[in-house]
């Protein structure tokens, strides 16, 4: 059985990992390859690092703090921000990444997601869907980091870009993110249900019974986690335990000796 | 030090692999011409993306005879991902389309096998021996022990028509999955092994230890 993933997302502004709540704007938390250090030693499944203020500038700039990350973290790492352009991707890959992250370019000019998906494979090329709720059952996608509202539908969006050639959906409730309240269940039901290629949740995490909640009730098997790990209110270890101590999988450990021959 | 030389015709995250390999202490070398590959004390095909469009990179510099010349040096050689897969003899991904004819076997979808499953298959999964004979001692998984788990991310699965080649295998959903193969001097991973954390990095360091 596969394991579910744990991932953790680092929001990177200029040389700071960063974390943002609503309506409290940004905490500096320090620099971003010593906490991803630190979930490496852990056992973390992959990194994510999503440049925040990327779209301000016009470019992406993680493309040192990735190289140096690759020096000695050895697991998927996955880049956002900003990348606007095959060219954009493939400098990104070359640095290091095995995966890019696209929200914006891919809302403005889908025809990005099938490029991408030709020239470097499906598997590299992850949509970053941020989901604002509009009503029962409704989320509409928002862009430039949160900051416009796009006018597409959540789950028509998740489909079509599925079929453009996304291999993976980060999905993010942007009314749960920071909060530690929980996961918005429903919406990833939804966007879970309507697409076959795997779906990254994140947004939300407080405890490790939100976890559960979606691995019983949702299937859905990866998930994004930032402030509760930056903020040491769980362990990547705490994670693992509680999942198992309920049923589920999470994570891998790294045990390496000698098999017995 | 260990030298490895790297297949390098535009198909993989090269810089990845690079780290890996300087990181158990190899001196690393990008190949990219047939000369250079006739050359190498070790070799390692990466490879990301598509079966047919890597074969034809391979093909219009002559490196698919190159390697495969290369491979009856008895030295040591090891497909990574769609690298494991280009060494069996044909795959169905977008057509029908030839390998190197290394290991036989063909490479299927993984939709085909069950229809159900989330494609691409994503994640860290743990490696079970192939039951038989074929042990991994004199592998590269020869300090791996059974269970330990390594990072996926494919869509096809490589068959080899000689169950003596599996080397071992990873459970999907149910899906049995080819995760390592092996004939002789020329060795295949379905994972990534410079994706996979101290477990992978052993692998790594336990190839270039082997001759």
């Amino acid at each position: 059985m596969a394991s579910n993933r744990i991932i953790a997302r680092l929001d990177v502004k200029g040389p700071n990992l960063v974390k943002g709540v609503q309506f409290e704007g940004l905490r500096k938390l320090g620099e971003p390859n010593k906490f991803a250090r630190k979930y490496y030693a852990e056992g973390i499944d992959e990194i994510i690092y999503i440049d925040i203020v990327a779209s301000l500038f016009g470019r992406n700039n993680l493309y040192s703090i990735v190289e140096d990350a690759t020096r000695d973290i050895f697991v998927p790492i996955t880049v956002g921000g900003g990348l606007r352009t095959v060219s954009d991707v493939a400098v990104a890959l070359r640095s290091g990444a095995d995966k890019v992250a696209i929200n914006t370019a891919a809302l403005l000019e889908p025809d990005l997601i099938g490029q991408v998906a030709n020239q470097f494979g499906s598997q590299c090329m992850v949509l970053s869907l941020q989901a604002i709720r509009q009503g029962p059952g409704r989320w509409e996608a928002l862009y430039n980091n949160g900051r416009e509202r796009s006018g597409r539908d959540v789950v028509q969006w998740a489909c079509e870009a599925a079929e453009r050639g996304v291999g993976e959906i980060l999905l993010t409730s942007v009314d749960n993110e920071g909060t530690g309240k929980g996961f918005d269940v429903e919406l990833i039901s939804a966007v879970n249900d309507a697409v076959s290629i795997p779906v990254v949740c994140g947004g939300g995490l407080g405890s490790s019974n939100h976890m559960i909640e979606v691995l019983r009730g949702v299937g859905c098997s990866a998930f994004s986690v930032a402030s509760a790990l930056h903020y040491e209110t769980l362990s990547i270890a705490q994670l693992r335990d509680a999942a198992l101590a309920s049923g589920f999988e999470l994570g891998h450990t790294s045990d390496i000796c000698v098999s017995p021959e | 030090m260990s030298k490895v030389s790297i297949v390098d015709y535009g198909a993989g995250n090269l810089l990845s692999i690079r780290r890996a390999f300087e990181h158990c202490g190899a001196q690393v070398a990008f190949v990219s011409t047939s000369e250079a590959i006739e050359k190498a004390e070790r070799l390692v095909l990466p490879g990301v993306g598509a079966f047919a469009h890597a074969k034809c990179q391979l093909a219009k510099r002559g490196l698919d005879t190159a390697i495969v010349d290369w491979s009856s040096k008895n030295r040591p050689l090891l497909g990574i991902c769609l690298g494991m897969q280009l060494l069996v003899d044909c795959s169905e991904e977008f057509g029908n389309h030839n390998g190197l004819g290394l290991i036989p076997g063909r490479v299927v979808e993984i939709r085909k096998l069950d229809q159900s499953q989330r494609i691409p298959h994503i994640g860290w999964s743990a490696l079970e021996g192939s039951g038989h004979e074929q042990s991994w001692f004199g592998t590269p998984l020869a300090n791996t022990s059974e269970g330990a788990s390594v990072y996926f991310v494919h869509s096809f699965v490589a068959f080899t028509d000689d169950n003596a080649h599996i080397l071992a295998t990873t459970d999907y959903n149910g899906i049995s999955i080819t995760a390592a193969i092996r004939k002789s001097n020329v060795f295949g991973f379905q994972f990534h092994p410079e994706k996979s954390g101290p477990v992978g990095l052993e692998m790594i360091r336990t190839f270039l230890a082997g001759e």
